[in-house]
């Protein structure tokens, strides 16, 4: 059943625009700072992510000395325990998470792996990252600000978000919260018509659209899916501010604040749910996309073969991300909404299952008589796949509405999401990073600390999580500081409590190991060369590495065939890159 | 090889955690056994799934691992295997989906005869009100809520004059008897959550809210906030008591009726016609 188009190279177009002149800096600033060049901005936004990530990191650990050892510590007031999951949750989905894959990997790898030089609007990609840096600024000044940052939950649910027995809800934090989304999502418009520009118009010649590795479908995908989506944020968040400084009532109900009648009237609370979860669903494949992409070259490079069923893999891509539109009220089965919308989001939510078990399957088929490297991005991805499908087969939990109805809102809902949408992508992040390091700087990550890291991370997290589910299942709620020990619990879940804390700590020990390897190895690793892993995709091509402004040499690559030409039979080496015209070599590849 | 073999120790130790480690959930005191029921399916269905994908990849990961002279088999697509997949993934899917929304339909299907009680969430703590003989609840509203009102119930509504109105106390349910839980809040969103009911459900300020359920055996629950509603949430706990229907009368005499409280001075005067400045 083997279905090779032969002949691929026959459909290689003459070029249709002559090339622009790039923008070249004429000085230190605008080489480096100021910069126009997308791997520039990509690095840029890549170490503002990872700084704010650790600000995250840390505000994790506290919320889990307090749950694993509660009234041990003095300073974490439930105040301050909401402020710490509120920060931790929006820093991680919006600032870390989406900014690392779209700003970061999306400005990185888009252009150097459709051919071509830049993005198509290099002074506005500018212009993104530089937007993003002061959301991040308004986001870290609210730790300043008097009371502190918000603590209404990184769903920021009115009316609590903006009410005063809410930390931040009448003083500056929720302000500042609502202000840098506001800025991180105009930032984040001006790189996402990029992003979609330059894939639709910015490919190399010969590079159709299944010719394009899936790393740029997957990021591709996203971005198309949060410039829809991210709009539902902006208004809500729009509202809410106008709520809480200009007194309208978008969404806030007549109501009685600790015994005093306040002036709003009419609004609904629950529609901004409806518009939280409208973005907050896509959101999570807006993460998951670019993983799901990435995660897919990883496995085929590394393990010499060809990513199983890639037409397949495509349309299980635009297959989900179309769907992932009409799931979101999953989140709100016990919200209060019409309960019989139960039926037709649950019904919604399990075909997503659908095709996304397919690209489980294709992962895992392509390892199949692979000939596997156990390198450190492939280990990555092994680990990926193990955390992804237990997080996705628990979601199975939830997105059946009645299945729901005991786990919403407990930790059962908070193991899901992390493995899900935290560790599985953060997995494939680090995959990521030790697979294009040696292009970003010409250096391997070192080997050694990268086991470590990765051995640490994947057991610890898995341990940390797991178990997770277990204390949900119990029914302990979630944003709990404390459970205490009420009547209804089986067994105590202090000790399950207290080691997750011990795991949480030691797996964030490791990710400074690996900040160390990275800052390290920019001077000390070993050369790394233009192709190290010997893959087939433009990017390993350039003439030179790391590549130059304008990525390729005098001339931009022409394609000849699909990114997964690994192991060819009959070819002299077991790959050939896109660019290779296949002289005295058999043309494969899908047409 | 470590790597196979630790993705063999993931199926095992999940696997045995599940069966051995005491953590499971806390004994059911509602007639929501199905909702159990359809979650072991779940848990059987899942289980299945995911120790066949992982153990799969560790033999793979054992058996192709990069060894000289290996070279990987050539094969772009197999459109019969991926058919055969998404069938019976589909199938596996639908066994869920199907008895899920079989249960559904009846938590969103109230009896006829269920009684209705009426919970009040503020911040940060829980208040009842039940029908009085005239087994009906009257009218309320945020907008009457007032110190000596705290409830907010309609003063003008002559069905709610003997509301038995149950204040920051415990609430006594009989046991056997469908009811019909009536969810308001006056202030922000919060969540009315019994763990051995099954059964949740946001309460939300301007709407009324709803599920059902039967107690099934006598016993004290605690009632827990679910949905993050200020500084005070993980403290915002109460108690639900399931009595006899002999215990259940006896609590009942004790309580004071909405006309009863707003006038203290007259208590049991419940007929008397109260008006309010």
């Amino acid at each position: 059943m083997v279905d090779v188009t032969p002949g691929a190279v026959d459909v290689i177009p003459p070029a249709e625009v002559p090339e622009v002149e790039l923008y070249h800096p004429h000085s230190w600033w605008t080489k480096y700072v100021f910069s126009q060049d997308a791997k520039v901005i990509a690095i840029q936004y890549s170490g503002t992510a990872i700084a704010i990530g650790m600000v995250a990191l840390v505000l994790s650990w506290l919320m889990r000395l307090q749950l694993g050892f509660p009234g041990t510590f003095d300073f974490i007031t439930p105040e301050a325990y909401y402020q710490f999951i509120t920060m931790h949750g929006m820093i991680m989905v919006i600032y870390l998470l989406t900014a690392l894959f779209l700003g970061g990997f999306g400005n990185y790898l888009i252009p150097l792996m459709v051919g071509a030089r830049d993005m198509v609007f290099p002074y506005v990609n500018m212009l993104s990252y530089w937007i993003y840096l002061l959301a991040v600024l308004v986001l870290v000044a609210s730790f300043f600000a008097p009371g502190g940052p918000t603590g209404a939950g990184w769903t920021l649910y009115p009316p609590q978000a903006i009410l005063g027995g809410t930390p931040g809800g009448q003083q500056a934090g929720i302000i500042l919260m609502l202000v840098s989304l506001i800025l991180f999502i105009i930032g984040f418009t001006m790189g996402g018509l990029n992003y979609v520009v330059t894939v639709l118009q910015g490919r190399a010649r010969g590079m159709t659209l299944m010719r394009m590795p899936l790393t740029v479908w997957g990021i591709f995908t996203a971005t198309v899916m949060a410039l829809l989506a991210f709009p539902a944020l902006f208004v809500a968040s729009v509202m809410m501010l106008f709520d809480r400084v200009l007194g309208t009532s978008f969404f806030m109900p007549a109501l009685v604040e600790m015994g005093e009648q306040l002036s709003y009237g009419g609004g609904s609370p629950i529609l901004f749910q409806h518009l939280f979860w409208f973005f907050g669903h896509p959101e999570v494949y807006i993460v998951a996309l670019p993983a799901f992409g990435i995660v897919s070259d990883l496995i085929s490079t590394h393990a010499r073969k060809n990513i199983f069923g890639y037409r397949m893999m495509v349309w299980a891509i635009v297959g989900i991300g179309a769907l992932s539109f009409i799931v979101w009220a999953h989140h709100m089965y016990v919200s209060g909404m019409h309960p019989y919308f139960g039926f037709f989001f649950a019904t919604t939510t399990l075909i997503i299952a659908v095709p996304t078990a397919i690209k489980v399957y294709n992962w895992v088929l392509t390892l199949w008589r692979g000939d596997i490297h156990l390198t450190i991005p492939m280990l990555f991805a092994l680990a990926f796949i193990v955390t992804f499908v237990n997080g996705g087969l628990t979601g199975l939990f939830l997105g059946n509405v009645v299945v729901d109805v005991p786990l919403s809102d407990t930790m059962f809902v908070v193991a899901h999401f992390h493995m899900v949408m935290g560790v599985a992508p953060i997995l494939v992040i680090f995959g990521a990073i030790y697979h294009w390091y040696p292009k970003i700087t010409g250096r391997m990550l070192n080997e050694a600390l990268g086991q470590f890291h990765f051995w640490v991370t994947f057991v610890g997290a898995y341990a940390i999580f797991f178990p997770m589910h277990y204390v949900g299942l119990v029914g302990v709620p979630r944003r709990y500081p404390e459970i205490g020990e009420p009547a209804f619990i089986t067994a105590p879940v202090e000790n399950l409590n207290a080691f997750i804390t011990v795991a949480a700590l030691v797996v964030g020990f490791a990710q400074l190991v690996f900040l160390f390897n990275l800052i390290w190895s920019i001077w000390n690793g070993r050369e790394a060369g233009g192709n190290p892993w010997r893959a087939t995709t433009l990017e390993w091509q350039t003439s030179e590495t790391p590549p130059p402004h304008g990525n390729f040499g005098k001339e931009l690559p022409i394609v000849y065939r699909w990114a997964y030409d690994y192991s060819v039979p009959g070819a002299k080496e077991d790959f050939i890159a896109q660019n290779d015209p296949g002289t005295g070599r058999p043309a494969t590849g899908l047409a | 090889m470590a790597i196979a073999l630790v993705l063999v120790l993931v199926v095992v130790g999940s696997v045995l955690f599940h069966a051995l480690s005491p953590w499971w959930w806390t004994p059911i005191a509602s007639n929501w056994g199905y909702i159990d029921s359809t979650l072991i399916i779940t848990f059987w269905i899942t289980g299945a799934v995911f120790a066949a994908v992982v153990l799969f990849m560790a033999y793979c990961v054992w058996r192709f691992r990069h060894k000289e002279g290996n070279v990987a088999h050539y094969e772009p697509e197999n459109k019969r295997l991926e058919w055969w997949l998404t069938i019976l993934t589909g199938l596996g899917v639908t066994a869920m989906l199907v008895p899920g929304l079989f249960v559904w339909s009846q938590f969103v299907t109230v009896p006829a005869d269920a009684t209705e009680v009426e919970v009040i969430a503020q911040q940060w703590q829980w208040s009842y009100r039940l029908p009085g003989a005239d087994g009906k609840l009257g009218t309320s509203g945020s907008h009457l809520v007032s110190p000596e009102n705290p409830l907010g119930v309609n003063p003008d509504d002559p069905n709610g004059q003997d509301d038995v109105v149950v204040e920051a106390a415990d609430l006594h349910l009989p046991m056997d008897k469908p009811v019909k839980m009536l969810l308001r809040s006056i202030d922000v969103l919060h969540d009315f959550y019994v763990p051995e009911f099954r059964a949740k459900m946001d309460m939300i300020p301007g709407s009324v809210t709803y599920f059902w359920f039967t107690p099934t055996r006598t016993g004290t629950f605690e009632v827990l906030c679910a949905e993050l509603c200020g500084t005070g949430h993980g403290f915002m706990r109460g108690i639900v008591m399931i009595d006899t229907a002999e215990d259940y009368a006896t609590w009942l005499g004790e309580q004071s009726t909405f006309a009863q409280l707003s006038t203290p001075e007259q208590v049991g005067a419940a007929e008397q016609t109260v008006v309010r400045p």
